[in-house]
């Protein structure tokens, strides 16, 4: 059956058992097939809590109070298991070292298509492309633990790429690498969307590397959704107040406009404020 | 006063993390360590507090050569906050585990009672007192791991990686606090990827990279020397990137309100360099 929309949640709430904070509070979001959406929020908005809803890690694991509904690939996350949900979506945690097990990034990265019972060949072809891809093909023979914390969030992405999934969820995947490995990762899964079509669902603090990739931002604040919509509306003062880093050369057009310096676009990648920047000083 | 002298470590494993070391951190400096993954960033701070002992070479805290003070000992003057909050937070509640340090040393309670709480207050923790810090975000453990090391008021702080997880208003509270730690004449030392924190702040800058020094000065000479950011994995930051595209204007500035100031004089608009948004 087809669905428009690949991630359905509609009123959504969720606290955890023990906690009195709901840590989300009727949330309404629709991703279509293909998209790239960037999810972002201050510190403890419920954005790793959402992303746990999309594998079934919530309630399946963590449980508690859940109210609403979410459907991804046109199943229900009550109704199925984080086992069923993880052929459809691929999940990238915050920390690699919880993802990564086994005794060689090789391994790791064999483990969830040979637990899909393929084909020996369809496995290495699999895992030599996810290895090329995060650019951990010389790892492949050291033991995750002993890898860096950016290397090991790359052995972790080739993970879960091994399993194409349909769509990936990525919990702020650039936290523990360094900034040109970050912007490197970030070019990698935006490959992946746009060639592949795999539809993405990033939570990122990062948005001055973010935001080149995606054309949707969704700002969740308190367990809500607070903002939703292309950098270029959403990336406004109300952002800015509910603690959203802004890229700085967003916020410094916002501030030149404070000064009464209009720009006709608020540019939100560095290609556009020098193009607004080249046009202010020629005036 | 802290001095890394022709420090080199090498791992068990024989991963030659530093290759041959030398710094000196004033008592009150703030200094940030940058540079790629696996540069060796890490391994330096570790061996700050004993946690790590030099293979060659030696550090000397406050005159003191670690290899010759225990962990216990030096840890009372270092306090080292872990990137990872997870490898230190134990206790059931937040409270308690802010309330840890204290109570190992021995203070009175009514003392323990009162520092826990100021600072729970500056690090906005206060809600989340009688949580367990398993129950928080990864933002918010955190948090509580750099307060549970600020209780005990340690001479030197080192920070690993202070700014992961945390959004705009945090880091600009972390800010704050690291000023205020500086007032009181304590050294901080953080380790960051984050150029855009650094651009801020603006602390002396020491660039790793493969287990050397390879830069060390002011933010602003070097998170806009083009070579010396793409040899140590970094990116400029974002103000560099866009004033550096266009001819004629100052290199060296790093942060969006200077570059404000700058762009609105320029052209003749004088804005209140105050205002926020």
């Amino acid at each position: 059956m087809e669905h428009l929309s690949i991630i359905e949640i509609k009123d959504l709430s969720f606290s955890y058992t023990g906690s009195v904070r709901k840590s989300l509070n009727r949330v309404n979001i629709n991703v279509r097939k293909g998209e790239f959406v960037v999810v972002t929020g201050p510190s403890g908005c419920g954005k790793t809590t959402l992303c746990r809803c999309l594998n079934g890690l919530v309630p399946n694991f963590y449980a508690g109070d859940l109210e609403g509904e979410a459907l991804v690939c046109g199943l229900d996350i009550r109704k199925q298991s984080t086992g069923a949900l993880s052929q459809h979506v691929g999940f990238v945690f915050q920390n690699p070292e919880n993802q990564l097990f086994s005794l060689t990034v090789e391994r790791d990265v064999a483990f969830g298509p040979e637990n899909l019972g393929l084909s020996r060949k369809e496995i290495r072809r699999r895992v030599e492309w996810a290895l090329k891809v995060t650019g951990i093909e010389s790892l492949r023979d050291r033991a995750p633990y002993e890898l860096s914390g950016g290397q090991q969030q790359r052995a972790a992405i080739a993970s879960v790429l091994a399993m194409q999934p349909e769509i990936i969820v990525l919990d702020e995947p650039t936290s523990f690498l360094d900034p040109k490995s970050s912007k490197e990762i970030l070019q990698v899964i935006s490959n992946l969307n746009k060639e592949l079509g795999i539809t993405v669902f990033l939570v990122e603090h990062r948005l001055d590397l973010a935001t080149r990739h995606s054309n949707r931002i969704i700002i969740l604040d308190k367990g809500a959704v607070a903002l939703d919509g292309p950098p270029e509306d959403v990336y406004n003062e109300e952002a800015h107040l509910i603690g959203i880093g802004l890229p700085k050369v967003t916020l410094l057009f916002h501030l030149l406009r404070h000064d009464g310096i209009e720009t006709e676009k608020i540019p939100v990648t560095v290609e556009q404020g020098a193009e607004e920047l080249r046009r202010i000083l020629r005036k | 006063m802290i001095s890394v002298e022709s420090l080199q470590f090498v791992y068990p494993n024989g991963n030659e993390a530093l290759r041959g070391v030398d710094l000196s951190i004033q008592d009150g400096e703030f200094l940030a360590v940058m540079g790629e993954n696996g540069a060796g960033k890490t391994t330096l701070v570790k061996t700050f507090n004993g946690l790590l002992r030099p293979t060659q070479g030696r550090i000397l805290v406050d005159g003191v050569d670690t290899k010759k003070s225990s962990v216990a000992a030096l840890a009372r003057d270092v306090g080292l906050v872990f990137q990872n909050p997870d490898h230190q937070l134990f206790c059931e509640t937040v409270r308690d585990e802010v309330a840890y340090s204290l109570r190992n040393f021995g203070y009175p309670t009514d003392v323990v009672e009162r520092r826990v709480t100021s600072i729970l207050e500056a690090l906005d923790l206060t809600p989340h007192a009688d949580s367990s810090p398993f129950m928080l975000s990864g933002g918010e453990r955190k948090r509580v791991a750099l307060a549970s090391v600020l209780v005990w008021n340690p001479r030197h702080i080192v920070l690993d990686e202070p700014t992961i997880g945390q959004d705009y208003q945090q880091k600009d509270r972390l800010r704050n606090f690291i000023v205020q730690l500086n007032a009181q004449g304590k050294t901080v030392i953080m380790v960051t990827h984050d150029v855009e924190f650094v651009a801020e702040c603006k602390p002396r800058v020491v660039l790793l990279s493969r287990g050397r020094i390879i830069a060390d000065g002011k933010a602003g000479r070097i998170l806009t020397d083009r070579v010396l950011v793409e040899n140590a994995s970094l990116l400029q930051p974002q103000i560099s990137l866009l004033l550096s595209s266009i001819n004629d204007l100052p290199s060296d500035i790093i942060d969006v309100y200077s570059a404000r100031t700058m762009i609105s004089n320029k052209i003749g608009r004088l804005g209140n360099v105050n205002a926020g948004l």
